[in-house]
């Protein structure tokens, strides 16, 4: 570079005007303030949740319950499927994740195989004998896993939009978890409440002749019937009829009301089809108990008086609060999985407000120490390096806003850490053009010589420690991801800074004035 | 204006001669985080043990009293339990251990002390991990620092010769294992970002290694007749002045974090403080060093391939 190129310039102007513009909007107080300057291009960086205070939930699907349900209706299908091709079989039962039974009469194991296959042809079918084992292949469970994961993540996102929370973010991680983040929230019990419960509700007959004073621990139920506790009263027994009559499906919508006694109680409205088989089984059975289950709780029993049709009311000794969430969960539809809370963390909006004037103060000191420290030790170099320095902060700002990275508080550690390590291309460039211009080349000579050599270090040495942030990034999650994307933006803009617009300074400055007095003194 | 030289030009140090002493300070601090990593094992933090972890800060700031939250708490009987000041006098760390049963009893335990101490307290922050979770980050967090040692080792042996690669990785081990050593010894809290303290430490001891290496390169072609020892030498010596340099500057910004930039960063910035004066030091006494024992070949004469001038070349 003998000759300084005018489209050169041009173009670094350009990348720092660019540059500037991008990071500006992270300098105003409010997105307001940021939008009455609409000459300016970008957003602000997002802040994570740990500088503006909110909530992290992880949460998993209990897979295994859905397993076992679906499995529950193979069964039922593998059942009607034999009885319809009078096929005769004993012993049909689910043990340890596997359907097994024994076929009677002298069908052919093929025929038996063929009409499991025509249920669903993922099944893995063995047969000894006359007995069959059924289980569920790997394709199988990733079918199912998938279609509840996406119905999951729905359900979450309809619980958690009705409660009014600020934009959410509800992501699937890996095959069976999801990510909710809740900026702003520091408290998400509520929420927790809420995703606590799939909310599976169903309307079941009670047993005509056996009540609940007649059951304890340790009653037995007989076929077809299933002993349940009371929601809210661990002791006290149901004995439910295993049949379903309507359920949570057929609702059309929910809401918390009072009661005649003016107690809080959830007013329901079914669907048309919910509607008509409600009024069918409240017709018949006027006198009986029928029970309200909810996760596989009896919430209420209360005996028909009259014949019921679309609306009705589900008391029980609610509060208010209680009546609220429920018929929230009722609205938003049955989890169809349970899900399980395998990580929280929430920051309130003091700590948040702290560590972003920390990161603030470490960011400008930082700053300060590494420039005052560059020019007492490279002079006129000092400042030139200072101005690639002041540009890298300006790019990285800029780069994060433009990705629209998510800034936390590690990530601003990690601008800081790039503040001094970003000075090292520079400082190589620089000490290599001194050994050279030491060991006799004229100055444009030694500057020429010394950037060309040590680019070829530069790009070895970041090339390296990009490898590690690259692992960094693969391993984090959140703050740790965030730390580890300013460190390879950083990383990149350090090197251009120093590689293109140092050097360009220099060769400006060694061209207007005869730079052998300034530049390398003593 | 006078400038500042912290090392002097032309330096000619024989670092090398003391490569003995150095590898006995190496082996005394490789042994000693050996036997800490055994006796004390690790201060594992929540992000890996599953827990419970509470920062508290007191309402009324001339009453705040670590033995009577450490009381309130224990009625709980939530089993082990550690408070420590975080920071401030005011504000306070409860760490709580994975409470027996499943996720709900984890969850009621926080609702428990939130609630204990509502009135004396805010809740700055409240993190809940689960066992599942922090097993699967011990995990990922040793396959990120295997992946990050494997792909800088076949890098430098692509870019370099095997030699350098085996000396880099060795060098870049030690590193590892003593800062790991460190927060064995002083029992600080190991979690998710002193992995990232780890990793960036690597990184930027392999970046101090690498540039001493290219020197070397460059020296081993350029002076032929020259011993090996004398060729790494002079190399660490040409290259003193920028490593020492960048240290500083490097040092600089990573205490300023560790002074202003809050009590969550300050553990963070000690590991990575740690890591640059290690990373430095055994860049020079640990990868170095170590190339004195391979017989690099010297390779073909620098000067076909980059415009060495005349003076430069030796005969």
């Amino acid at each position: 570079m003998k000759s300084l190129s005018k489209i050169k310039l041009i173009l670094i102007i350009a990348s720092v005007i660019i540059g500037i513009l991008y990071a500006t909007p992270n300098f105003f107080k409010t997105s307001q303030q940021v939008q009455s300057f609409n000459f300016l291009p970008g957003k602000k960086i997002n802040l994570g949740l740990d500088l503006q205070g909110g909530s992290y939930l992880l949460l998993k699907a209990d897979m295994d319950v859905v397993f076992a349900e679906k499995l529950d209706s193979v069964l039922s299908d593998i059942r009607s499927s034999l009885r319809n091709s009078k096929i005769g079989y004993k012993k049909l039962s689910i043990q340890n994740d596997i359907i097994s039974f024994k076929k009677r009469g002298d069908t052919s194991n093929e025929k038996i195989r063929s009409i499991i296959f025509s249920l669903d042809k993922n099944l893995i079918v063995e047969n000894k004998l006359d007995s069959f084992f059924i289980k569920f292949s790997e394709q199988n469970k990733k079918n199912i896993t998938k279609t509840t994961m996406a119905q999951a993540i729905e359900i979450v996102r309809r619980r958690i939009d009705e409660t009014g929370t600020n934009e959410p973010s509800i992501q699937q991680q890996g095959a069976d978890r999801i990510i909710v983040q809740l900026p702003g929230l520091d408290d998400p019990s509520r929420i927790k409440k809420l995703l606590g419960k799939t909310a599976k509700l169903t309307f079941q007959l009670a047993h005509p002749s056996i009540f609940s004073e007649d059951l304890d621990d340790n009653t037995k139920a007989p076929p077809g019937f299933v002993k349940l506790q009371e929601d809210k009263n661990p002791d006290r027994f149901y004995m439910i009829n295993k049949r379903v009559m309507v359920s949570g499906e057929m609702l059309k919508d929910a809401s918390p009301t009072f009661d005649r006694n003016n107690s809080p109680s959830v007013s329901f409205q079914l669907s048309a089809l919910g509607g008509k088989k409600f009024g069918r089984v409240t017709g018949k059975n006027i006198g009986r108990a029928f029970a309200i289950v909810l996760d596989g709780k009896v919430v209420s029993a209360p005996v028909i008086q009259t014949q019921i049709f679309s609306t009705g009311q589900i008391t029980g000794s609610f509060t208010v609060q209680e009546t609220n969430d429920l018929a929230l969960v009722l609205r938003s539809g049955a989890l169809p999985a349970p899900m399980v809370i395998l990580e929280e963390r929430s920051v309130g909006p003091g700590l948040g407000n702290d560590s972003i004037s920390a990161g603030k103060i470490a960011s400008i000191f930082g700053l300060i120490a590494v420039m005052v420290f560059m020019l007492f030790t490279y002079g006129m170099f000092g400042i030139f390096a200072n101005i690639a320095l002041v540009c890298n902060i300006v790019f990285i700002i800029a780069l994060l806003s433009i990705i629209q990275a998510t800034l936390t508080l590690p990530g601003i550690a990690g601008i800081v850490l790039t503040m001094g390590m970003a000075v090292d291309a520079n400082v190589l460039i620089f000490e290599r053009i001194k050994e050279e211009f030491n060991s006799g080349r004229n100055i444009l000579d030694a500057i020429e010589a010394g950037f060309q050599r040590a680019i070829s270090t530069i790009i070895d040495a970041n090339l390296t420690t990009l490898f590690a942030a690259l692992a960094l990034f693969s391993f984090g999650s959140g703050p740790i991801k965030g730390f580890s994307v300013t460190l390879m933006i950083g990383i990149a803009t350090s090197m251009f800074t120093a590689i293109v617009i140092t050097k360009y300074i220099v060769f400006l400055y060694s061209k207007k004035k005869g730079i052998n007095s300034v530049f390398l003194q003593d | 204006m006078k400038l500042l030289r912290l090392i002097p030009n032309n330096t000619n140090f024989d670092f090398l001669r003391i490569k003995v002493i150095a590898f006995l300070f190496s082996f005394i601090i490789l042994t000693g985080s050996f036997i800490s990593l055994v006796v004390n094992n690790l201060n594992y933090g929540i992000d890996f043990k599953g827990g419970i972890l509470l920062e508290l800060r007191s309402k009324n700031p001339n009453s705040s009293n670590i033995n009577e939250l450490r009381e309130k708490i224990s009625t709980l009987n939530a089993g082990e339990v550690s408070i420590q000041n975080f920071g401030k006098e005011t504000d306070f760390l409860v760490r709580i251990q994975k409470q027996e049963g499943d996720q709900k009893e984890q969850i009621a335990m926080i609702e428990k002390v939130k609630s204990l101490i509502d009135k004396d307290y805010t809740v700055r922050r409240s993190e809940f991990v689960g066992p599942v979770v922090g097993d699967e980050l011990k995990t990922a967090g040793i396959y990120a620092v295997s992946l990050a040692l494997l792909s800088i080792m076949i890098y430098i042996w692509f870019r370099f010769e095997w030699q350098f690669s085996i000396a880099a990785i060795l060098a870049l081990i030690h590193d590892v294992l003593t800062t790991v050593g460190l927060f064995s010894i002083l029992q600080l809290e190991f979690n998710l970002a002193t992995i990232a303290a780890i990793l960036t430490t690597a990184g930027y001891s392999i970046n101090d290694t690498v540039v001493i290496f290219d020197r070397v390169r460059e020296n081993l072609r350029r002076y032929k007749s020259k011993t090996h020892y004398f060729i790494y030498n002079k190399s660490i010596n040409e290259t003193l002045s920028r490593t020492f340099i960048t240290s500083v500057t490097t040092l600089l910004a990573l205490f300023i974090i560790f002074f202003f930039g809050g009590a969550v960063l300050s553990d963070f910035a000690l590991a990575m403080i740690w890591g640059v004066i290690i990373g430095t030091f055994s860049s020079i006494f640990v990868a170095v060093s170590l190339l004195t024992y391979f017989n690099i070949n010297k390779g073909e004469k620098i000067d076909d391939r980059t415009n060495v001038p005349e003076y430069e070349k030796e005969n």
